[in-house]
């Protein structure tokens, strides 16, 4: 009996792109740079977060000529980012054939209350998540992959830092417990019982777990990749940077020898400029794209 | 590597094996048998280009390393592919088309049966998978899907489309590990 869409197939392609870098591109000229310096996907938007960033207003799915076009462009995956509970968002990119969905905090929320049931689709969701309880519901909800949030379009890896550090010893904590503690905790981190139990015993989420939000430099992807996450996202710090193509590479390569320092030392040199980076004390509370989602 | 590599390392070292992870030439040392994981075979390319890993692999080959690449794996090893000029290991003679079942929307599991694995069908798990259109007569084919062929060997060199390293059945590993130990 064969089947298409089944849970297996959706956390599969997650799999697939471990060790791996996901880059923002926003034309088939920039998905080309990012295929050909060896990135594992892409995500099509419109703008790059920083660009959200500075424009304000209301950030939407993009158009869907901009992800068709980047699809006829590129074999590696594509990714598409659709606003959270916009779950007519998700059907459009669905049926363009986008390869998997990041209902993401990078848009403006299209519900203040519920996300997605991604359960109810055949293409796979990635969402983000500051602690172990926000991811456990955003699995439980149908996402096949996890990302840190970070706080995207800064170029400051400290948010990214803090929401790995939180999920890592959030599962620490529950390997630790005994059984009856467990429901408790699940209450306490408003997760599934499940999956809190899943964790506890295998002392790991049940799917991949990506690093996402200010990664500028191959050491930030290092320094994430050592921190214990599967691979990387790098939205506005490719293209935004002064030289793309030599930033793209040393990105990837830096993910794959993350354990390496002296051949890190060799990554890193003669980049250029990195994307300008933002203190995120100077952003006001109610702009920090971290906060949406529930 | 980039790809699935915990998941080969998992099954293979529930069979009992010593496994190690390959990122540079000299990783290569006193490896018996090589798995090419899956993954995305593009951005594998860049990797295996990048410091002459791909050249070390070609030259133990030929001294008949044992060889197992899954998914993107199979895409490497392969000495054509259908419609592109990306880089590849080409060790294989047989042709492959990539992402020939479709996008991810239409990757799938189904029971794939493999006669030389038993009469019990394998759950084979295809994602964004390729195919092989083409064979030459020295290589062997192992299982088809609905007249596509996506389960070679050819001597030291097995390769399927399909992801045994997802599901619990460890009966593909165990095949090549029986391969290793045919040419240790």
């Amino acid at each position: 009996m064969s089947e298409i869409g089944s849970w297996k197939v959706k956390t599969g392609l997650a799999e697939m792109l471990k060790g791996g870098v996901i880059m923002d591109v926003t034309t088939p000229e920039q998905a080309k740079i990012a295929e050909e310096a060896g990135a594992c996907a892409v995500m099509a938007l419109e703008r790059v977060p920083s660009d959200i960033r500075a424009a304000g207003g209301v950030a939407r799915m993009a158009d869907p000529t901009i992800i068709q076009r980047i699809m006829e462009a590129v074999s590696i995956p594509v990714m598409a980012k659709a606003r959270i509970g916009h779950f007519v968002e998700a059907q459009i990119l669905e049926a363009l054939g986008a390869d998997y969905i990041d209902e993401s905090e990078v848009l403006t929320p299209a519900d203040d209350m519920y996300h997605i049931d991604k359960h109810a689709f055949k293409v796979p969701f990635v969402c983000g998540a500051r602690n172990l309880g926000e991811a456990l519901r955003r699995i439980g909800e149908g996402a096949a992959m996890i990302r840190t949030k970070g706080e995207p379009g800064t170029g400051n890896v400290v948010e990214a830092v803090r929401h790995m550090r939180t999920v890592m010893s959030d599962i620490r904590k529950l390997t630790t417990m005994p059984k009856e503690e467990l429901m408790t905790a699940a209450k306490e981190m408003g997760a599934p019982y499940d999956l809190v139990v899943y964790v506890a015993e295998n002392g790991k989420l049940p799917v991949v777990n990506f690093a996402a939000g200010g990664i500028a430099t191959p050491a930030d992807a290092a320094l994430m990749m050592q921190l214990g996450v599967d691979g990387i996202f790098v939205g506005s710090g490719i293209f935004k940077s002064s030289d793309p193509k030599a930033r793209a590479k040393a990105v990837v390569l830096a993910t794959t020898h993350f354990n390496d320092p002296k051949t890190l030392a060799d990554i890193s040199k003669d980049l250029g400029e990195a994307m300008p980076g933002l203190e995120i004390s100077t952003i006001a509370e109610n702009q920090r794209m971290q906060e949406r989602g529930w | 590597m980039q790809g699935a590599f915990r998941e080969h390392r998992f099954a293979l070292e529930s069979l009992g094996c010593d496994v190690t992870e390959v990122r540079k030439p000299s990783d290569l040392e006193g490896v018996q048998g090589l798995v090419l994981p899956g993954g995305e075979s593009t951005a594998m390319a860049k990797l295996l280009q990048s410091d002459g890993l791909g050249d070390r692999i070609k030259q133990l080959a030929a001294k008949d390393l044992p060889l197992f690449g899954t998914c993107a794996g199979m895409i490497l090893l392969a000495k054509d592919i259908d419609g592109s000029d990306q880089y590849r290991l080409g060790l294989m003679d047989v042709t492959v088309r990539r992402n020939a079942f479709g996008r991810q929307i239409a990757s799938f599991e189904t029971d794939l049966s493999v006669p030389a694995l038993g009469s019990h069908p394998v759950r084979a798990v295809f994602i964004r998978a390729p195919y092989v259109a083409k064979v030459a007569p020295n290589v062997g084919i192992l299982a088809e899907h609905e007249g596509k062929i996506v389960f070679i060997r050819q001597g030291n060199m097995l390769a399927s489309a399909f992801h045994p390293e997802l599901t619990p059945d460890k009966r593909v590993h165990e095949y090549f590990l029986k391969m290793v130990s045919e040419y240790r």
